[in-house]
């Protein structure tokens, strides 16, 4: 019945819809509608993420199991949505400055949701590639949404030639993989795989799955095109890209890996792990030498990354629950960090270089204060939250048999203290210079500073989100 | 009470709390404000841990006035103390008042000063109480941040330096411990640390890339356990943290770092390393006494030849520590014994050598012993304490520091003589340079013209040293207070270690030849 599977979809639809509606308004409107348009789709997003929170329940299946609505799904869903939504409210004043607040933002923002939202939802090899382009392409235009700016373009130019190939890889590996057991959809995999094993030629599809995977991950060594996206792209998208899509890349990740070759965890575990080990590496070293803010909260990210693949290469339940406990934490500091950075001017212009942040503590000992939080919890300290979410992926990995990835990634940690420790330097103890300018509007503040409150008090119970984790994996295991 | 331990370790943070919620401002008054509430807060941390020690049955060798609830990730919070913790839980708690009025002078950020002191008063307690892995792992880690903090924004000059060494060689050792921890957690199913000292980890040696590990499983987790440990302790030759981190540090944080936080990794090797792995521990005794005597012998002659007055007391800490490790990795009563008193009485020695220095540090804004000579004309009352308490370090008999250092030589007599004979030359280099350095400080005449208004302690300053020199002499005079608090709780461990390791100690020579 196309009753039932509409219903199961009708979270996507809803947003679809709004998108179109936004897009029409934002054409014949005579007005600048984006500041209005921005409003709405935040609005949207949190509403739709309140009701597939409120109503979701059990597993659902539709159009064939192309799309499944079950309780992993839906957490990364709920995670994307709101995180979605307070980037966006985040954005308004930056884009408003750099003029740049047209509907084209919100409407792409909301289109890279459903696209997301499809990814992690998908059961089918087609209707996951189908989402990763909806969410890329979008991405793409948004990367360069600043047109003017050489560097924008350039992130744009960049984002999306690397985001090309790894789809070719991707699409490369799906073939191999249809060539070999003639089957797209992940259950169908798992039966074949089953019945015969994996052949030869499935397996080198996976690879290349993985491989184009990581790519959007930007785990290492596929992640070169990371800083310089970051780094090119408006301050608003960076902080997109820091949160919402890395959680739909992470549980797109987990669900190809799980439903589909779930049978065959030692064919992709190491695999797994050599990214995370190199990811882990990689970020916490390439980021020591980064002044620009934006490249090392890049660098940042494909470090943390590498831990949330930790979780994945576990291959167990524990595992992609604590894989998703990391992604919520990190996304909950990265919204605080960028909260923070979108404000980061002097005299009317964007600052990035983190030497700007000299005393910072004397201008706002209140900002200061908080960043200070969010960057010991980035570094994995206790009693911060960041520290739980190490130990729940060090956890997971260790009793999965993967110790020595577990120490590799405390020594990792170690490293990139270093760079978290050198922010905290500067706002604190560093030389006086000229600092940034005082203001930050109220939403900001509000946000940064209940990303850090969450960061304190989260480790009295994690606000349940061990519990909600938990179900997800089951059902997404189970 | 039924949660008087939560309170004691979580009351400095509340004020911390309030003082950050609620005062407001750089004036005079609020920087008056922000003084008399951290030692208000301090002093009454110290009455309520009075109660504790009231509540203590010393005969009872079991952990007490224990509270646990349920926690994340399958963790317990859970706290309780025993004959051992509930002497450090007293020792922090007391100095920390002592901490507060020494940095009655503080003239920079004085409110977030003394936020950073009161949180690191509750982590450090929060450490001795903690009767779960992973929670004293937090509490042990988390110190890092409020003492990164005070070196980095209330140090000297070359405080970067110091503060990022400090943080990042002590989290490198912290994390292999972690790794540790979680072994055990999965070879014990708990995190629970009365359970984990009945838990026998195994201790079958086993290959790994052709090297034989003698002491299996249980050899690993004790290096690991060890790597923290003995960078926190610090023992030679990963010691190196502490001469930066203590010069550059302002006289409290001295105070703290010497006095409190040394002690987390003595009292480490006896809550975790000793109980848990035994077996390790004896094929390591060796490898622990060497690196002792050496630490003895090699930081005496290294604090004979500085020129930086706190330099050579963080110096001296190092050679008295290792008199600790040497005490403990004896396995017998008197070692053991000695060891825990040497830790106490270290903290009221070395806590009133830092504050000494710091008394001519804020008058002359100068640590080099060569700007000194001759105080003793000047500053006839300083000269005493100074006096005293280079007396005490030495190992004075009548200072609680003979105590220890003859409590913990004479425990390493019965285990290796060669050992204590080693440890006690440092004795006589300890002597030459405390002595040496009292006497370029405080004797010959005052000729130097920068000296000549300098001004006699304060009676602020005098209060600091009173309750100082009271434990020194009355620890020194009566060791039984310590003594008689810790006795059954060391028995305790010393009978359930020679359980474990039966039939091993006397296999320990024969191993220690090939």
């Amino acid at each position: 019945m196309i009753g039932n599977d509409v219903n199961v979809v009708l979270p996507e639809l809803v947003l679809v819809g709004a998108a179109m509606a936004v897009l029409m308004w934002g054409v014949f409107s005579k007005r600048e509608v984006g500041a209005q348009a921005l409003w709405a789709i935040s609005a949207l997003f949190i509403g739709v993420g309140a009701w597939i929170a409120l109503t979701g329940r059990g597993t659902d299946a539709a159009f064939n199991n192309m799309f499944i609505n079950d309780g992993f799904g839906r957490f990364a869903k709920i995670t994307m949505l709101w995180s979605g939504a307070a980037v966006l409210l985040l954005s308004k004043p930056y884009l408003e400055r750099a003029k740049l607040m047209k509907f084209e933002f919100p409407v792409l923002v909301a289109l890279a949701m459903v696209g997301m939202m499809m990814m992690v939802s998908a059961g089918n090899m087609i209707a996951l590639y189908m989402g990763l382009e909806l969410q890329s392409l979008a991405l793409y235009v948004i990367a360069a949404f600043n047109r003017d700016s050489l560097r924008s373009s350039e992130a744009g130019l960049k984002y999306f030639v690397l985001g090309a190939i790894s789809s070719g890889l991707l699409l490369y590996g799906m073939s191999l993989v249809y060539g070999y057991t003639g089957a797209l959809g992940f259950a169908e995999i798992t039966d074949v795989i089953a019945a015969e094993g994996l052949p030869l030629g499935a397996l080198f599809g996976l690879v290349f799955i993985v491989t184009g995977m990581a790519f959007k991950v930007s785990a290492a060594p596929f992640h070169m095109w990371t800083p310089d996206v970051y780094e090119g792209s408006p301050t608003p998208v960076t902080a997109l890209f820091a949160t919402a899509p890395k959680m739909a890349a992470a549980a797109m990740i987990t669900r190809i890996l799980f439903d589909a070759f779930g049978g065959v965890i030692s064919d992709w575990q190491q695999i797994l792990a050599l990214l995370a080990l190199l990811s882990m590496f990689v970020g916490a070293v390439a980021a020591i030498g980064q002044t620009n803010i934006k490249r090392l909260m890049a660098y940042s990210s494909i470090g943390h990354m590498g831990f949330a693949i930790m979780g994945l290469a576990a291959g167990s339940e524990a595992g992609v629950q604590n894989m998703l406990i990391y992604m919520v934490v990190y996304v909950t500091t990265n919204i605080g960090v960028f909260a923070f950075i979108l404000n980061m001017e002097k005299d009317g212009r964007a600052v990035t270089d983190i030497s700007a942040l000299s005393l910072y503590s004397r201008v706002a000992p209140g900002r200061a204060f908080a960043l200070l939080i969010l960057m010991f919890s980035l570094a994995g300290i206790p009693p911060l939250v960041g520290f739980f979410a190490k130990l729940y992926v060090l956890q997971a990995a260790f009793d999965a048999g993967l110790g020595w990835l577990a120490i590799a990634g405390v020594v990792a940690s170690v490293i990139s203290a270093f760079y978290y420790l050198r922010i905290i330097y500067l706002m604190y103890f560093g030389e006086a210079s000229e600092a940034l300018d005082g203001k930050i509007p109220m939403l900001h503040m509000g946000l940064l500073a209940a990303s850090a409150a969450a960061m304190v008090f989260g480790i009295i119970n994690m606000f349940g989100v061990e519990g909600y984790a938990l179900s997800a994996a089951r059902a997404l295991l189970g | 009470m039924d949660n008087l331990l939560s309170l004691v370790t979580f009351f400095p943070l509340l004020g911390a709390a309030v003082m950050l919620v609620f005062l407001r401002g750089e004036d005079e008054m609020a920087v008056r404000n922000a003084k008399w509430i951290a030692l208000g807060v301090t002093v009454a941390t110290f009455l309520a841990s009075l109660a504790i020690l009231a509540q203590f049955d010393p005969e009872n060798t079991d952990f007490q006035m224990v509270e646990a609830h349920k926690w994340i990730a399958g963790m317990t919070y859970k706290v309780g103390v025993d004959g051992i913790s509930v002497l450090f839980v007293m020792l922090t708690t007391l100095l920390m008042p002592i901490v507060i009025g020494a940095s009655w002078n503080v003239d920079k950020r004085v409110k977030e000063y003394m936020i950073a002191f009161l949180v690191l008063e509750s982590l450090m307690i929060g450490v001795f109480v903690s009767l779960d892995l992973m929670l004293f792992y937090v509490f042990f880690e988390a110190g890092l941040i409020p003492m990164f903090l005070i070196i980095g924004i209330w140090g000297g000059k070359d405080r970067v330096y110091a503060s990022f060494k400090f943080f990042l060689y002590t989290l490198f050792g912290s994390v292999l411990m972690l790794i540790a921890m979680i072994a055990m957690w999965y070879d014990a199913g708990t995190t629970d640390i009365p359970t984990l000292m009945d838990h026998t980890f195994s201790s079958d040696a086993f290959t790994i890339l052709g090297i034989t590990i003698v002491g299996g499983a249980q050899t690993l987790m004790f290096l690991a356990f060890f790597a923290s440990f003995a960078v926190k302790m610090p023992m030679w030759p990963v010691h190196t943290w502490l001469p930066d981190a203590h010069v550059q540090a302002p006289t409290a944080g001295s105070i703290i770092l010497a006095a409190i936080l040394l002690k987390m990794g003595g009292y480490g090797f006896l809550r975790f390393s000793l109980p848990m792995f035994p077996v390790a521990s004896v094929h390591m005794q060796d490898f622990v006494f060497a690196l002792s005597v050496i630490a003895i012998i090699y930081t005496s002659l290294v604090a004979l030849v500085q020129e930086d007055m706190k330099k050579l007391v963080a110096y001296s800490s190092i050679a008295h520590m290792g008199f600790v490790t040497m005490g403990i990795f004896t396995f017998n009563k008197q070692g053991l014994d000695g060891a825990i008193f040497q830790m106490i009485s270290h903290g009221f020695i070395s806590g009133a050598l830092f504050l000494g220095v710091g008394v001519i540090y804020d008058r002359m804004h100068t640590r080099e012993i060569s700007a000194y000579g001759g105080l003793a004309v000047r500053m006839p009352v300083y000269a005493l304490m100074f006096m005293f308490f280079t007396m005490a370090n030495v190992g004075l008999p009548g200072t609680s520091g003979f105590v220890g250092e003859f409590l913990t030589l004479a425990g390493a007599f019965q285990a290796n003589t060669w050992v204590a004979a080693g440890a006690t030359t440092g004795v006589i280099l300890s002597a030459a340079y405390a002595l040496w350095l009292y006497r370029r400080v405080a004797f010959g005449d005052l000729i130097k013209q920068s000296l000549q208004g300098i001004k006699d302690v304060s009676t602020r300053e005098r209060v600091l040293f009173v309750p100082l020199v009271a434990g020194t002499l009355v620890l020194g005079i009566y060791p039984g207070f310590v003594l008689d608090l810790i006795g059954p709780s060391v028995d305790a461990l010393v009978s359930n270690f020679n359980e474990a390791t039966a039939g091993l100690m006397d296999a320990a020579p024969a191993l220690a030849s090939h």
